[in-house]
């Protein structure tokens, strides 16, 4: 009895309780009472029981994370630097080559029929996609919401190039990319010197105003309805000389391009231009103290960025045959950015969240209207647990061969 | 010039909700320098909750228009209130101190979860309500048509007008407005001289939510219908509006909600809708190229 109502003192139920109810104060609007439409006006049912369930479902969810504390939400403590030892970066390498490895021979597994391949070369389109955005964010920290709307102007060059001047994918292919990457100068030339919160205001109108465009301008984009018959590129004798169809091989072809992508990257990141973006993000007056232009720094990650989403639009285009104003909303530029958030800043990372947020609703389409809160909730998970995910940690470009009396060095998040 | 009247006046009541809107985001900027990308979304939330509420009292028998307004009001500010609250919570208390992009990153996560909650929760169609507020006044005016002001877009104006004024009254005399100032100003040094701060961001951002339930109520009476993506375009819009006064101004967002109200109104009438949201991006494009601080804002001098 003593015990019982020691519990029941205990804090954690209270604030359980407290948790339950509002709970079944917010789930009235969202859970319990539920428009309908009956007519031409909308209506109201009850589902006063969902209230309920709510309200314990969050009870019992709050005790259980209490139990589980310091876990609980807390403000993480000093982030922690270790060493990064050579034999992690082995790992890292054979991992790596492994992947390329098994991308490079899945049109001939069993399983891998033309749908599977089809379904891959999508995952593939976005792993480019994603590969420009981690530039933008990850790598010089600036917050880009209108990426899509590069991905559009890569995606509609190809489409109106091919069908008004009859060009082929090939020419179309490097005008798309350089395209996109003029209209990232263009839209952020003027902001990027404002605070960084400008600029993802200013991207995010610009991707509501490329939306609206394309929507109204019906003469030129088709309207709502877009672009459809984009020719799928032609692969001259290789069909032929190869003995592999046509799916297989612009499969290879965007893993080219991901593959090329990806070196570029990384050996971007290893130069001057890299290092500097790394700079910039962590602190930008020490950049301009030491006499860095930032504004050309800046300006050229987000315009690589935006020149790759503006390839992977043209390839994007010609996967399709069809471009129409929905495949380039808000919500793959948001799908996108949750791909670089789960990615732990390399291309291997981003490909495996790749295949969990765009590969896993191709195979099973039921979990698709489920899609978007989910990438929500991750997106603030992600934040949320690692804060310090976006910035600082990198490997370190120095390191000592033999072990020294400490291993790891501790440094004190400021 | 009636035409011109007439766009004048859907402006104005068009501007004291986007300026409305504007307050909610210049509050927490202004105390702890984010960009709610979720307040749109709240504002959603309040025009759902106020709907729903709406609906409530007609089996309740209250048919009286001035006392059901009043109580789904305080309702809807109550609820919106405590999501606000809860948002703040959740996502946003755990990034203090974190880089900012951290912050915006969460934000967007949020406006995310709402948005879609209340579309699997409520179904994606449009949600429509019979006019509460009918009859408009007839307004002589020389010319061959004659101006009708709705009733509804008078009780938005002075409806605005008069939590601007009760707004801008706690700001300027009470305690809570006082640490909201002296944050505005400079946080670190608020905090040093005892303004609680974990309290007065959980304050703005109630406050701020608060706005947005009168904003979200008066889009549901105004246009009389709303859906789950409504926050998406009119929180642009609200943040433009913001943006344009000058972010963490609240006299400013006013200002900057009434211009942004004009503008949408102008050129829908005399260039239609089709590039209406492009033209009010183009306004926000230009504002950011020549005033960055805003209109009414001043530029922040970055300190080491």
């Amino acid at each position: 009895m003593a015990a019982a109502l020691r519990l029941i003192k205990s804090r954690a139920l209270i604030d359980a309780a407290g948790a339950a109810c509002i709970a079944a104060l917010l789930a009235i609007p969202l859970l319990g009472l539920r428009l309908n439409e009956t007519g031409r006006d909308a209506g109201l049912t009850y589902h006063l029981p969902w209230i309920a369930y709510a309200a314990l479902a969050v009870f019992f969810a709050r005790l259980g994370l209490s139990y589980l504390r310091p876990w609980t939400f807390a403000a993480p403590a000093a982030s922690r630097l270790t060493g990064y030892a050579p034999s992690a970066r082995l790992l890292h390498g054979s991992i790596n080559l492994l992947a390329i490895l098994f991308a490079l021979g899945l049109p001939w597994f069993s399983f891998a029929d033309d749908n599977f391949i089809d379904r891959a070369t999508l995952i593939l389109i976005y792993v480019m996609l994603a590969t420009g955005l981690n530039i933008v964010v990850r790598r010089a920290g600036l917050l880009d919401l209108g990426y899509a709307a590069f991905f559009a102007i890569g995606a509609y060059a190809d489409a109106l190039l091919s069908q008004r001047f009859s060009l082929s994918f090939w020419e179309c292919l490097p005008i798309s990319g350089l395209l996109a990457a003029g209209f990232g100068l263009a839209i952020a030339s003027p902001v990027i010197r404002a605070r960084g919160e400008y600029l993802a205001i200013a991207t995010l109108a610009f991707g509501e105003m490329v939306q609206t465009v394309l929507v109204n301008w019906i003469p030129i984009t088709g309207g709502a309805k877009g672009i459809a018959a984009i020719p799928r590129p032609s692969f001259f004798a290789l069909s032929g000389a190869t003995r592999m169809n046509e799916v297989d091989l612009f499969y290879y072809l965007i893993l080219a391009m991901v593959l090329l992508a990806s070196a570029f990257v990384w050996r971007i990141g290893r130069l001057p231009l890299g290092r500097a973006w790394d700079a910039l993000r962590e602190d930008e007056i020490a950049c301009r103290s030491l006499g860095l232009d930032t504004m050309a720094i800046k300006l050229s990650a987000f315009a690589l960025g935006a020149g790759l989403a503006g390839f992977a639009g043209c390839v994007f285009a010609a996967r399709q045959g069809l471009v129409s104003p929905g495949n380039f909303t808000f919500a793959q530029t948001a799908m996108v950015l949750t791909i670089v958030m789960l990615g732990m800043k390399n291309q291997l990372g981003i490909s495996l969240s790749t295949i969990a947020i765009i590969g896993i609703p191709e195979w099973f389409p039921a979990l698709t209207a489920y899609r978007m809160i989910a990438i929500g909730i991750v997106l603030v998970l992600a934040m949320v647990w690692r804060p310090d995910g976006v910035s600082t940690r990198r490997a370190p470009t120095m390191r000592l061969m033999r072990r020294v009396a400490r291993p790891t060095v501790e440094t004190e998040a400021q | 010039m009636d035409f011109f009247l007439l766009q004048l006046v859907n402006g104005l009541s068009l501007g004291a909700i986007y300026g409305l809107i504007a307050v909610g985001y210049s509050m927490v900027y202004g105390t702890i320098g984010l960009v709610n990308f979720a307040h749109g979304d709240i504002v959603m939330l309040g025009g759902f909750i106020s709907l729903i509420g709406f609906l409530l009292l007609a089996p309740l028998g209250i048919s009286i228009v001035p006392l059901a307004l009043g109580s789904v009001l305080l309702v809807t500010i109550a609820l919106t209130g405590l999501f606000g609250w809860l948002v703040e919570r959740l996502a946003y208390r755990p990034l203090r101190g974190a880089p900012r992009l951290a912050s915006l990153i969460s934000a967007i996560g949020v406006s995310i979860i709402l948005q879609n909650s209340v579309l699997l929760s409520q179904g994606a169609s449009v949600k429509r309500l019979q006019p509460l507020v009918s009859g408009a006044f007839a307004v002589t005016v020389p010319g061959p048509v004659h101006l009708t002001i709705g009733i509804v877009q008078i009780l938005i104006v002075v409806t605005a007008a008069v939590v601007m004024a009760a707004f801008a009254y706690v700001i300027r005399t009470t305690a809570l407005g006082r640490a909201h100032r002296a944050m505005l100003q400079d946080r670190t040094m608020a905090a040093l001289l005892g303004v609680n701060v974990d309290r007065m961001t959980t304050a703005s951002f109630v406050i701020g939510s608060g706005f947005a339930a009168v904003a979200g109520l008066m889009v549901t009476l105004y246009y009389g219908a709303i859906d789950f993506s409504a926050g998406f375009v009119i929180g642009i819009q609200g943040l433009i509006a913001a943006v344009l006064g000058g972010l963490g101004s609240p006299a400013g967002a006013m200002f900057g909600g009434i211009l942004i109200g004009l503008a949408d109104a102008f050129w829908s009438g005399y260039f239609g809708v089709a590039y209406r949201d492009a033209a009010v991006f183009g306004i926000l494009i230009l504002v950011l190229i020549f005033r960055p601080a805003g209109l009414l804002g001043r530029a922040e001098v970055e300190r080491i």
